[in-house]
């Protein structure tokens, strides 16, 4: 089985988080890393493979600005065969949409070379964490989506999984080519042994113009994006309120004294 | 005035609250057009809450064919909606599937879609949407540029409206392809009900996190005492103490109460991610040094197993 992971290169949330003049979240000035979500889409694709224990192959596939090679790196380090990096400058600023045509022209491209069955991807990114793009990828590629998987098992070209989804946990399958989201339920991610750091260095590593994948710079990107940011605000930090400290039931006292001047009772 | 379609959600034709918050949304940015896809039982049952919030017409669609699939129906459906009456938006709740339906949407009309908004409002053009990001560290305002604004909403970001609406109910028959009918539901557990209030529509939620030492006894009892949902922090989840449908933060429900009870949880970014918005924070936990204290409202150091008995007792008291 032929599995492409697609996986996000994002600031760290316990960084400076914070955007451009234009709206755009800043990506180069904040230290940024492999989305953690992703992770567990690279995890259980390695599982699947390994599982499988045949010619499967896992290649991962990142769109975003230069250092998003780093979250391809890491992908391999864990374990991942090959990367590709679609870089350009012109997808800067893209939503959703633009986001995954792009990812969905790259999988056509990779499946045009080596053919591709399945495709991962996490269930958000941990920024602008929408949680749409892999439906929309599944909907662009014509395939079934089998999205939010908690439990994942592969069983010749049926891939099925458990869904745990807002009033009902379900079991779901699709057939092969598909697309398949994970949760963060689903098993957790390895670390890149320091065989597999050496490795990474070796695996094949292409990076991708916009041109190579046949996509037009005036089709993504923030001018032609279907949605537009107005304005953005810092929250006025919370200023920490009165803080007591128990001592023999005061601090129960205390606590429904002040939920009860907030008419909470 | 254009109409505003809005996807209901609900269990056997039982509208869900963040439905009917729709609808007064709607109701600010043209007329309010319920879409109902259910049985026809359960049809009947949604019809009365849908007119009695607002909904002038209700477009039924039967679901016998395609409530086995997954998303994909429900969105190839919306699309032929949008495609007859030209909206001035789609409005649907955010959750897993209201995003993916919503996502596959605005592929399938090339719309642009803003997903998680905690306020909708009418501005020339197209509507302006307000929403919570970086873990609530930054509001957005936004509006949708390309095609048909396609807005997912937050559960409690408006106070539903009763206001009879005309509801006149329409049977809408779709033609769903086979290639929507790919994903199959095979089994389906609903999910057992607590007793308590839903997590993201509750008014208060009380939760508790790794110093609960997983007995959850003390922040259920002090729950039960204010009425309040019960939610759990990633540790306890992650412990196997509570169940991750009542995970609070980035992975797991945003919740923004009017009350958020935070007992044994230090206040890691992606907690706070889930809880940052709410209106009053209160933490219990044993460590002075834990960063919840820095966003409370009112805090108390100590032991969550003595102080929330403690409090509950008291609470009942007053409660008489």
């Amino acid at each position: 089985m032929n599995i492409v992971v697609c996986v996000k290169y994002v600031p760290d949330a316990t960084g400076d988080r914070h955007f451009e003049s234009d709206y755009t979240v800043d990506r180069v000035g904040v230290d940024g890393l492999l989305s953690e979500l992703d992770e567990y889409a690279v995890e259980q694709a390695l599982r699947i493979k390994e599982k499988l224990d045949d010619e499967s192959t896992v290649t991962v596939l990142s769109v975003g600005p230069e250092q998003a090679t780093d979250a391809v790196r890491k992908s391999l380090q864990m374990g991942a065969d090959a990367g590709v990096h679609v870089c350009d400058d012109a997808i800067a600023g893209s939503d959703a949409l633009g986001t995954s045509f792009v990812l969905a022209k790259a999988i056509e491209k990779i499946g045009a070379e080596s053919g591709w069955d399945l495709v991962v991807c996490g269930m958000a990114s941990t920024d602008g964490s929408m949680g749409v793009v892999p439906a929309m990828v599944s909907e662009r590629l014509g395939v079934p989506g089998v999205t939010l998987g908690s439990e994942i098992t592969v069983e010749n070209d049926t891939v099925r999984i458990r869904r745990d989804g807002d009033t009902a946990t379900e079991t779901v399958e699709g057939t092969v080519p598909l697309v398949l989201s994970v949760t963060d339920q689903s098993g957790e991610a390895r670390y890149p042994s320091f065989k597999g750091i050496m490795a990474a260095k070796k695996k094949p590593m292409q990076t991708w113009s916009l041109s190579d994948i046949g996509v037009e710079t005036n089709q993504v990107g923030l001018s032609a994006a279907w949605t537009s940011v107005q304005d953005t605000a810092a929250r006025p930090p919370r200023t920490a309120g009165e803080i007591v400290t128990d001592e023999e039931g005061s601090g129960a006292r205390a606590l429904v004294d002040f939920l009860a001047s907030k008419k909470f009772i | 005035m254009s109409e505003v379609l809005v996807l209901v959600d609900h269990v056997d034709g039982a509208v869900t609250k963040p439905t009917t918050e729709l609808l007064t949304i709607a109701a600010r940015l043209g007329e309010p057009s319920a879409v109902l896809i259910g049985s026809t039982d359960a049809v009947e049952v949604a019809t009365q809450t849908l007119t009695k919030f607002g909904a002038a017409k209700i477009y039924t669609v039967d679901d016998a064919e395609t409530k086995d699939f997954l998303v994909s129906p429900k969105a190839e459906i919306l699309a032929q909606l949008v495609a007859r009456t030209s909206p001035a938006a789609v409005l649907i709740v955010s959750g897993g599937e209201g995003k993916e339906v919503a996502g596959r949407l605005a592929v399938k009309t090339d719309s642009g879609l803003i997903t998680d908004a905690v306020d909708v409002q009418a501005e020339e053009g197209a509507p302006v949407t307000t929403q919570s990001v970086f873990a609530g560290n930054y509001t957005v305002q936004a509006r949708v540029t390309t095609g048909t604004p396609i807005i997912t909403v937050k559960p409690n970001s408006a106070t539903p409206e009763a206001s009879e609406g005309a509801g006149v109910t329409e049977a809408f028959t779709p033609t769903v392809s086979d290639q929507a009918k790919t994903a199959r539901v095979t089994a389906s557990e609903p999910r057992k009900a607590s007793g308590r209030p839903d997590l993201t529509e509750a008014a208060i939620v009380v939760s508790g996190g790794r110093g609960t030492g997983g007995d959850f006894a003390p922040v259920e009892g002090f729950a039960d005492s204010l009425g309040a949902a019960v939610g759990a922090s990633r540790a306890a989840v992650d412990s196997g103490w509570y169940p991750h449908s009542f995970q609070v933060g980035q992975t797991g429900k945003t919740v923004s109460p009017q009350l958020y009870v935070a007992n044994g949880i230090s206040g890691a970014i992606q907690h706070r991610a889930g809880m940052q918005t709410s209106k009053t924070i209160v933490a219990v936990n044993k460590d002075e040094e834990a960063p919840i204290f820095e966003l409370v409202d009112f805090g108390v150091v100590g032991d969550l197993h003595a102080v929330l008995p403690a409090a509950t007792e008291k609470v009942t008291e007053r409660k008489g």
